[in-house]
């Protein structure tokens, strides 16, 4: 199966001398996630060659040979049914199907972005050894903040990571979609508002890679790139110290401050991050007394607030980013509902943020969905992780 | 409301429509200038040679399917050069914007010309130019006199024209949304997209909506109810097949896009929370939603092609369609599968594993019916005698183009693969390879096949192949870059870029660009060249059945008299017109019957004038022509209900006098 994956990307490469010339990341990634994504990509398209050049090329043998000029080619104007032709044509694509079904089937719950990592490349299955370097990342109206949560720094539209280190990002964005896609890394996943998302990867080469954002996202969007630099443990050890060195720090008013709309912002560091920052901003709480999800969520599954919960509104209050709101131009004021947690509760409250542990791997191999559990059937439990919003308050917790 | 913070300030009298709503753009100005002076100059040519009351009276009021059918097509050939303008834009923009150049186009106006793009090729150019051809061929095909619902139909086509309209005037009266031709919230909710952009693209589509919903209502029963005798459903032309199958897509998906809508306009009108951020609003609820309607869209779209690319390959190998009832069932699993796919447009969005692999799959089995109907058309080739007419090319150029669009787009449907290809411009090239490789293709393809049944003569063949290898090779230099710079990871709607390597690619897909460029207007001369020589003996179209043809519509006149059939024909079986040939069945003459038909109606217009008026004035904020011309509207519907003058018999003398020209000219043509 390997020499065939070898191969068959070899065979593709060769298909296209074009793109050799080029910088065609996708075929030719850093990261072993985008290599293997590759691969899959080259084995469905040759999986698919093998019914699609037969078609092509009989469709100009037929239209040739077939041509009204051609009298010597039989001409049967009533033909029109074969049994046997027609069981061909529908079998011939159902079983490509079947096998690109069963690819598609493994190779998606292998690529699932929400996976951990089972290796770190083709020979290196990942160990105890492996530190996963944690990152949350926020799309912001039009730049990237990344914060390194067991570094305590943050940075803007810059990412170092150290090589053949699996990354786990935990990706939101502050007002609208946008898509975070590293190409010689892995695939893309979305960021959203509201939302916290998953992403594991790791680059396996020292350079400096693109990142981009991938989903529009407004005026600014063709300005909110980042470079990706991956360099040795040393190296990014002295990224780390060389931020903490630089000095500033990320709190909700600067935080609010760096979210306002800006485009084509240049990197910077911060040395210090309020550690519950991004959980704030997953529960759209980083506003001074605005209401966090989580708690919303927990007053809600408790059976609500009753009457009080009508009377916790403010009458006005300013976006995400901090720009003013656009009201409805027919409906009332949108009120701003302000949390029942004291400040104490709400940081203990998001700093019980699920953290998912990596699992633990018993048999690491290409085909075998290791560190992940098989799916019990269409509707049956599974025990796979998914990130959720926030966490429920813990017992004992009072609201 | 000026007080409200954020707001914008609006006036009684025209809500927030003030002169801030002028773009401050010369390209826009440039462009004003010429519609305006090419208005005039149409507009002037229409009083001096005296056709309003014509195109009043013949066109615009008229409820004959043939005449909608051409209306349809002439609207859709209308905003298919707007649309490709914006195309041309852009292709431009990205060119241009390297080495630090920020290009001619600034984000406003260029995203505002993405979204333009995306929207009106879907809405405005290619469902009208499909429900054009189904308007023209089905009632034509199972021997009807018209559509079921005359009047709604006329309405379908003018509320069609009123969202062109509302659309159009976005352009120079505000601006257009900035949000892709989907608009997704956040983006497109009020505090990103305060002004008035998202609601053009809301009001737009909301009053064309009404047209498409209601015209898929009219065909569905038209198809059902109206029949020719014996014409049972497997007997019905491959056509007029996978027209019923769109048109139960329509109906069944329009509604959900007008309720998605609506719940967007409550969002941003009224302040609810459906897709907001805040207060528990979801916005992934609305890509969910859109794409229950957006999939099976794409099947509205590409189907009737299908049927299409069917009538074409078996006329012109002068051969029965190879395995009619595989062809009918693999359209009837595409209707069905088109429902459960919808979550691989967003794979990426991070649903679980096993969601992504379910919707992968199911998206995949799609390709076998598809694959199914390739090899049909394929061995209905196979020992045939295959005409290179105009309308064969165009098929052959399909069957070439779609199958690489179709396996691209099985590739894209492994999403370990999209996570690495979604929103690139590997995706932008594959679906312009199956919407031009398949719908347009398939458009000209019945252009160059029916336009001799619609007006009497042939088109030009020397200008058509013209416009055929400009398109044919044009499209390849225009999109295979693109494939090639979304495996270098380049992504879509990006204005200006930083490594210089993608220029060249850039560059190549705008000289294709050009070459389509060439291929359209060669397609306007080929129209205009045939319409100059319509009386040329050698174009003309005097039997009514110009390549031999095998549905019904080819056993009457070319164009068709009003009643499209002076007697109801009889089918015994599939090809029913081939058949009546080869048996040398005779034409019927003789006692003819007054014919019952519908009379017109300026309604249509009037209501869909109302409706755009109603959509303007919800878009600037015009509470009291709103509510006026919402009262408007429905006064004018319920007073339509008293009109009781709406039919009328065609007499006698009158079917004896058109069908005795048809005798001496049927003799003539035989003569020669």
């Amino acid at each position: 199966m390997k020499s065939f994956i070898k191969s068959s990307s070899l065979s593709l490469m060769a298909a296209v001398p074009l793109l050799a010339g080029c910088k065609a990341e996708v075929l030719a990634p850093a990261g072993d996630v985008a290599a293997r994504q590759r691969d899959l990509l080259v084995q469905s398209t040759l999986l698919m060659l093998v019914i699609i050049v037969p078609v092509m090329a009989l469709t100009v043998f037929f239209a040739w040979k077939y041509r009204s000029r051609n009298k010597a080619a039989e001409y049967q104007p009533d033909w029109d049914h074969s049994t046997k032709l027609e069981l061909v044509i529908w079998a011939a694509p159902l079983f490509i199907i079947i096998c690109l079904g069963a690819l598609t089937w493994v190779g998606t719950h292998l690529l699932d972005p929400y996976r951990p990592l089972d290796r770190v490349s083709v020979n290196t299955p990942v160990t105890g050894e492996h530190q996963t370097l944690r990152v949350e990342v926020v799309a912001l109206d039009w730049k990237w903040l990344f914060i390194y949560p067991d570094q305590g720094i943050a940075t803007v539209n810059r990412l170092v990571v150290p090589e053949d280190t699996p990354v786990e990002f935990s990706l939101t964005s502050s007002t609208v979609m946008n898509a975070f896609y590293i190409p010689a890394m892995a695939g893309m996943i979305y960021a959203m508002p509201g939302m916290e998302t998953k992403l594991h990867g790791v680059l396996n080469e020292q350079g400096d890679y693109k990142g981009i954002a991938s989903h529009y996202s407004g005026a600014g969007f063709s300005g909110m790139h980042f470079v990706t630099r991956v360099t040795d443990q040393a190296g990014f050890d002295a990224f780390v110290a060389g931020t903490k060195a630089a000095g500033g720090s990320l709190d909700r008013e600067t935080y609010l401050a760096l979210a306002a709309p800006s485009q084509n912002e240049a990197p910077r560091g911060y040395a210090q991050v309020d550690p519950i920052l991004f959980a704030r901003v997953v529960n759209l709480c980083v506003e001074e007394g605005q209401i966090c999800v989580a708690e919303m969520m927990a007053i809600d599954a408790a059976g609500g607030a009753g009457l009080a919960g009508t009377m916790n509104l403010m009458p006005k209050y300013a976006r995400a980013d901090g720009r003013e709101r656009v009201m409805p131009v027919l409906g009332g004021n949108v009120n701003m509902i302000q949390g029942f947690c004291g400040p104490d509760e709400e940081a203990r409250m998001l700093s019980q943020r699920v953290v998912i542990a990596p699992r633990e791997i018993t048999a690491p191999g290409p085909m075998q969905g290791a560190g992940l559990t098989p799916p019990v059937g269409l509707f049956g439990k599974s025990n796979n992780q998914f990130s959720q919003i926030a966490t429920q308050p813990a017992a004992g917790e009072d609201f | 409301m000026a007080d409200v913070p954020g707001a914008q300030p609006t006036t009684f009298l025209l809500g927030r429509l003030n002169w801030d709503a002028i773009p401050k753009d010369p390209i826009i100005w440039v462009t004003f200038a010429a519609v305006v002076l090419g208005g005039i100059v149409v507009l002037g040519a229409l009083t001096k040679y005296r056709l309003w009351g014509y195109l009043w009276k013949e066109w615009f009021t008229s409820v004959d399917h043939k005449k909608i059918g051409i209306m349809y097509i002439a609207l859709a050939l209308v905003m298919f050069v707007r649309g490709f303008a914006d195309a041309l834009m852009m292709r431009l923009q990205q060119v241009w914007a390297f080495n630090g150049s920020e290009g001619y186009l600034n984000s406003h106006h260029y995203d505002q010309v993405f979204t333009a793009h995306g929207v009106i090729m879907i809405f405005f150019v290619a469902m009208p130019f499909i429900t054009g051809l189904m308007n023209y061929l089905v009632p034509l095909q199972i021997g009807a006199r018209d559509v079921s619902f005359p009047f709604l139909n006329n309405f379908s086509f003018w509320m069609t024209v009123g969202g062109a309209v509302i659309t159009m005037a976005s352009l120079f009266i505000g601006e257009f949304a900035q949000t892709g031709w989907l608009a997704f919230p956040p983006l497109s909710g009020l505090q990103s997209s305060p002004y008035v952009g998202v609601d053009y693209y809301i009001w737009g589509l909301q009053v064309a909506g009404v047209g498409t919903t209601l015209s898929g209502i009219n065909l569905l029963v038209t198809i059902l109810k109206m029949r020719a005798p014996g014409m049972t459903m497997m007997r019905l032309p491959i056509f007029t097949w996978t027209s019923l199958c769109a048109n139960v897509l329509i109906v069944a998906s329009f509604p959900v896009l007008t309720m998605t809508l609506i719940l967007l306009t409550l969002d941003r009108y009224l302040g609810t929370a459906f897709f907001t951020n805040e207060a528990g609003g979801n916005s992934m609820m609305y890509v969910n939603l859109i794409w229950i309607w957006g999939h099976p869209e794409v099947y509205i779209l590409i189907l009737p092609l299908f049927g299409v690319f069917s009538e074409v390959t078996s006329t012109f190998s002068g051969k029965r369609l190879f395995g009619y009832s595989s062809m009918v069932y693999a359209t009837v699993c595409i209707t069905i599968l088109s429902y459960v796919v919808w979550l691989h447009h967003f794979f990426t969005m991070g649903s679980g594993a096993s969601v992504n692999a379910f919707f992968g799959i199911t998206t995949m089995i799609i390709s076998i019916p598809t694959g199914a109907k390739l090899f049909n058309w394929l061995f209905t080739m196979y020992k045939g005698r295959i005409r290179y007419e105009l309308p064969m090319m165009w098929t052959l150029a399909f069957m070439l183009t779609f199958t690489v669009g179709g396996m691209t787009g099985v590739l894209l449907a492994v999403p370990p693969a999209d996570f690495v290809l979604h929103n690139s411009l590997f995706l932008v090239a594959h679906f312009h390879n199956v919407i031009i490789g398949g719908v347009l293709f398939g458009l000209f393809a019945a252009i160059n096949f029916w336009w001799p049944k619609a007006f009497g003569f042939r088109l030009n063949v020397f200008w058509g192949k013209v416009s055929f290898w400009f398109w044919v090779v044009g499209f390849w230099m225009a999109f295979m870059p693109l494939y090639v710079l979304g495996l270098m990871g380049v992504t879509r709607r990006l204005r200006v870029f930083e490594d210089p390597s993608y220029q060249i690619w850039f560059g190549v897909a705008a000289f294709g660009a050009v070459l389509i460029a060439v291929g359209i207007a060669a397609m306007f001369v080929q129209f205009g060249v045939s319409i100059w020589k319509r009386n040329d003996p050698a174009m003309r179209d005097e039997t009514g059945d110009p390549w031999d043809g095998r549905t019904l519509e080819w056993a009457t006149s070319s164009p068709p008299p009003d009643y499209n059939f002076a007697f109801t024909p009889v089918s015994h079986g599939l090809d029913t017109w081939w058949d009546m040939k080869r048996e040398g069945a005779a034409r019927p003459v003789g006692k003819y019957h007054a014919i019952h038909m519908p009379k017109n109606t300026g309604t249509g217009v009037v209501l869909s004038a109302i409706a755009t008026v109603f959509g303007m004035a919800m878009i600037w904020y015009i509470w009291w022509l709103a509510v006026l011309s919402f009262a408007g509207l429905v006064v004018v519907a319920i007073w339509h209900t008293f009109n009781y003058n709406r039919d009328f018999y065609i007499p006698v003398t009158e079917i004896e006098a058109k069908e005795a020209a048809r005798t001496k000219q049927l003799q003539a043509a035989a003569g020669v």
